[in-house]
């Protein structure tokens, strides 16, 4: 991925962050309960699940749409899918051949059902990781995390890293360019000039460090930081995490994808 | 290299969640007692400065193919290792956000493997005992590229454990481990190389920054002591809860449910949801899988693997149509949400 | 109203790696003036203003900002007396939102909440950008940035404003804006600037560093007419002083 389609991507999860609906006024601590009780769940499941899996994407469809995430964006990115995970999930039919489900003559093996299951879990855990962003927005999901217990010194490193982040990619952008506009075919895209363009931009970023820290002395920084986020955890956030909850419990517990089967076997049959 | 949230099971994720949640209350207690506040930009800003840098690739010499700096020993090195670890927690967990890198469960695991590993493991044990007291740029280099290549070997060896103890792939542990580690001793060789060029570059320019973070850490015996300590209690309880789950019991939310309710058979047999459900799932389990059953004493619950041949294909189908149905109902769901009036 | 006097004595200061960035600098500058400090590149300018805020500590010499010397023990103080804009706002804005950082002041210096509410939301106001104010910095234009990084520091209530090239990198509307907006500042005002056209809106008084020394301190009028003096420090005439590449005539005002 190139930097600047990368950069893009990271500024549009950003800009999704100032939606103004339902599901982007409710309370962060709500949000990220549910996410994170979400993917424990999909976790949770046997690694020969699928059927069971495939009711959990109502979540992902519910969220982007009341959340008005552009879908084609979220899709796109959790398709692409890390190339670690693929290649892990692709031993699974090697080593697993034993067949497990007969659809006439044609056999499956567990190999293959639990390879796909892994592909269905990663887009459900990072489609959720992604909408948690999408409709709450890093800042605030700092915040949320730092009321339940997360250190201080975390938050504020992650809030700084992610402003500054806007800052040095452009930066890095506009060197990388520099360079590719001069270096003519691959050459000059080496390890000497990589070195000494990324030593050039760490030692630039470490003045920035220094004028910022000026800027916050110039300002009476003592130590101590301050927002003003306030949250209150309402009915409506309340209502929220415990629909959300009882739901996942109960797909988690009764295949809803098994007795819609089931029902409409039992109907033809 | 970042585990991922598919190849987990719910007991090694939240193990190496603790596990990382423990270093991060440490470092950060570590950070805001003996540290000077000027760290505080130069932190944030240098976590972003890692984001930066991994963008821009460079060609690794002999193979034509290209690659990024991983960055975390680099911190170490400038930052030492309490403000390192941080700072790679910070980017780790901005990459599970907004890259999909990983995912949020496999983030403990990822904050252990790179952060921990690096800033814990690497920076006091390897490179400050080769750099030893009287540093000098020969010794520098051999630090460096000694560290790296054993970070990256210690960090695939921990992503290889934890996908192991969670089950989920069927790679057998020994060829998992033959394809994870010699992959990554020529990319520990390359990281080494590079962030040798990168320190080697800013201790020309600027060497009072390196000279600082050498001064600021006089490697003491102590706090080496008690991040091995807490290592190895991490490592104990991690080793322990982890191999009697992957014994006794594979489904951890099951196991949690159990201990929640405070008993290990949730429900008499016969009676309550609990069981109508198990009887749902036994009678309609579109793969053979884990799920409950009373064992004629009925004592606890037994974990039984049902016999793959039991599968009937009447079955098979109506599971496959379900998830068909299921999926279409998913879509007309987001579909008729979406055109809603704003609410 | 002693509080805006700003008083250097022969001020010096040598770098660690052994450069002399302020050879000997002093000058007075008294409730109200509005100063520019003008130079070429590597005169002493943004070290002389670190020196103001006391970021840097002269290796020689003294400051006096209102009655107090400044030293460790008034830093606090002189931190409030001086609102310091940085040259690039993205060093000046580091908080989550607009808002956050016009609070960053107010708040470390102690006040309590309703009051640093009152004094983000006048702030803002002031420079005309309280519609940002749940924004984050890096949505921002550079004129939108650059107003929001005074404003962060006019929450403060300072008596002296030090501003380094309040310009730089604005599109001609942003920085007329600007120009405007500072010229109805009623604080003592200190720029450094490389927009002499600006210098000659803003300042009545204009100071010339060259090599670390004060060169002129002077009307700003005498010294831009002063061509001798412009080329020793590598100066030109403000562009609206030259004459007209066209018809050759002036456009001097005096």
């Amino acid at each position: 991925m190139g930097i600047d389609e990368s950069f893009r991507g990271l500024r549009l999860l950003d800009q999704l962050a100032f939606g103004e609906t339902a599901v982007h006024r409710l309370d962060p601590r709500a949000k990220v309960l549910v996410t994170l009780i979400y993917v424990v769940t999909v976790i949770s499941f046997g690694k020969y699940d699928l059927s069971a899996l495939i009711p959990f994407f109502i979540f992902p469809a519910v969220m982007i749409s009341v959340g008005k995430l552009p879908a084609g964006f979220v899709t796109r990115k959790i398709l692409l899918l890390s190339p670690f995970v693929l290649m892990v999930g692709i031993f699974n039919p090697i080593f697993d051949r034993e067949t497990l489900v007969r659809i006439g003559p044609i056999g499956i093996s567990g190999g293959w059902i639990s390879c796909t299951s892994i592909v269905v879990r990663t887009m459900l855990t990072l489609g959720a990781a992604l909408i948690l962003v999408g409709v709450t927005g890093l800042p605030a999901i700092c915040s949320a995390l730092e009321k339940m217990g997360m250190p201080r010194v975390l938050a504020v490193q992650i809030l700084f890293l992610y402003r500054y982040l806007f800052v040095l990619a452009e930066e890095s952008g506009r060197v990388s360019k520099a360079r590719e506009m001069r270096s003519f075919g691959r050459r000059g895209l080496g390890m000497q000039t990589f070195s000494s363009l990324v030593g050039h931009l760490l030692l630039r970023t470490w003045q920035r460090a220094e004028r910022v820290h000026m800027a916050m002395l110039a300002r009476g920084f003592n130590g101590e930081f301050h927002t003003r986020k306030e949250f209150d955890f309402g009915l409506r956030d309340l209502l929220f995490l415990f629909g959300w909850t009882a739901l996942f419990i109960s797909l988690r517990f009764w295949n809803l994808s098994q007795f819609l089967g089931d029902l409409l076997t039992g109907i033809f049959s | 290299m970042h585990m991922a949230d598919a190849l987990l099971s719910p007991a090694v994720g939240g193990t190496m969640w603790a596990v990382s949640a423990g270093m991060i209350a440490y470092s950060s207690a570590k950070i805001r007692t003996g540290l000077d506040e000027k760290k505080v930009p130069l932190m944030g800003v240098l976590g972003a400065f890692l984001f930066a840098a991994q963008m821009i690739n460079f060609t690794i010499p002999a193979t034509g193919s290209s690659g990024h700096l991983g960055g975390g020993l680099l911190l170490a090195i400038l930052l030492g290792p309490h403000a390192a670890f941080l700072t790679i927690a910070s980017v780790l967990i901005v990459q599970a956000m907004f890259f999909a890198d990983g995912g949020l469960l496999a983030l403990g695991c990822n904050i252990f493997n790179m952060g921990f590993v690096t800033a814990y493991l690497v920076y006091p044990l390897v490179y400050r005992k080769i750099l030893g007291r009287d540093p000098n740029q020969g010794r520098m280099a051999l630090a460096i590229m000694v560290s790296a290549i054993v970070g990256l070997q210690l960090g695939p060896f921990g992503v290889v454990l934890e996908t192991h103890f969670s089950g989920i792939s069927e790679l057998p542990f020994k060829t998992f481990l033959l394809l994870m580690q010699p992959i990554h001793l020529p990319i520990g060789i390359v990281e080494g190389l590079v962030t040798l060029a990168v320190v080697s570059f800013v201790y020309k320019a600027r060497p009072e920054i390196l000279q600082a973070a050498l001064d600021a850490h006089p490697i003491g015996l102590h706090p080496v002591r008690n991040v091995l300590l807490s290592f190895l209690a991490a490592a104990i309880v991690t080793g322990g809860i982890v191999s009697w789950y992957a014994s006794e019991n594979p489904d951890g939310l099951e196991w949690a449910i159990a201990r929640v309710t405070g008993k290990d058979d949730l429900q008499e047999p016969g009676k309550g949801v609990y069981s109508m459900m198990a009887a749902i799932q036994q009678s309609t389990a579109f793969l053979p899988d884990y799920s409950f059953r009373k064992t004629a004493s009925g004592e606890r619950p037994e974990i039984i693997k049902q016999n793959p041949a039991s599968g009937k294909v009447g079955t098979s189908i109506s599971g496959i149509l379900g998830a068909l149905i299921t999926l279409v109902i998913v879509f007309v769901t987001g579909f008729v949400l979406r055109r809603r009036p704003a609410t | 109203m002693s509080h805006h006097i700003i008083d250097v004595k022969n001020l010096k200061h040598t770098y660690a790696d052994g450069t002399a960035a302020l050879r000997d600098v002093s000058f007075r500058i008294t409730h109200g003036e509005s100063v520019a400090i003008i130079g070429a590149n590597g005169a002493g300018k943004s070290t002389l203003l670190m020196h103001l805020n006391g970021y840097l500590a002269p290796t020689s010499g003294e400051i006096r900002i209102g009655d107090f010397p400044l030293t460790k023990s008034t830093l606090p103080e002189i931190r409030r007396t001086v609102g310091m804009v940085f040259q690039d706002p993205d060093d000046q804005l580091f908080m989550p939102t607009v808002h956050d950082d016009v609070a960053f002041g107010p708040f470390n210096l102690g006040l309590p909440g309703e009051e640093v509410e009152q004094r983000v939301n006048e702030a803002l106001e002031q420079v005309g950008a309280a519609h940002l104010a749940d924004k984050p910095p890096y949505h921002l234009s550079g004129g939108e940035k650059k107003r929001v990084a005074i404003a962060t520091v006019l929450s403060m209530t300072p008596d002296i404003l030090v501003m380094d090239e309040p310009t730089s990198g604005l599109d001609p509307y942003a920085r007329r804006r600007l120009i405007s907006l500072l010229r109805d500042f009623r604080h003592t005002k200190i720029f450094t600037s490389h927009d002499l056209d600006m210098v000659m809106d803003l300042c009545e008084r204009s100071i010339v560093l060259h090599e670390g020394k004060v060169r002129a301190d002077g009307p700003t009028m005498e010294i831009f007419r002063d061509e001798i003096l412009l080329a020793e420090c590598r100066l030109e005439k403000p562009l609206s002083m030259q004459g007209c590449p066209v018809c050759g005539r002036g456009r001097c005002r005096s």
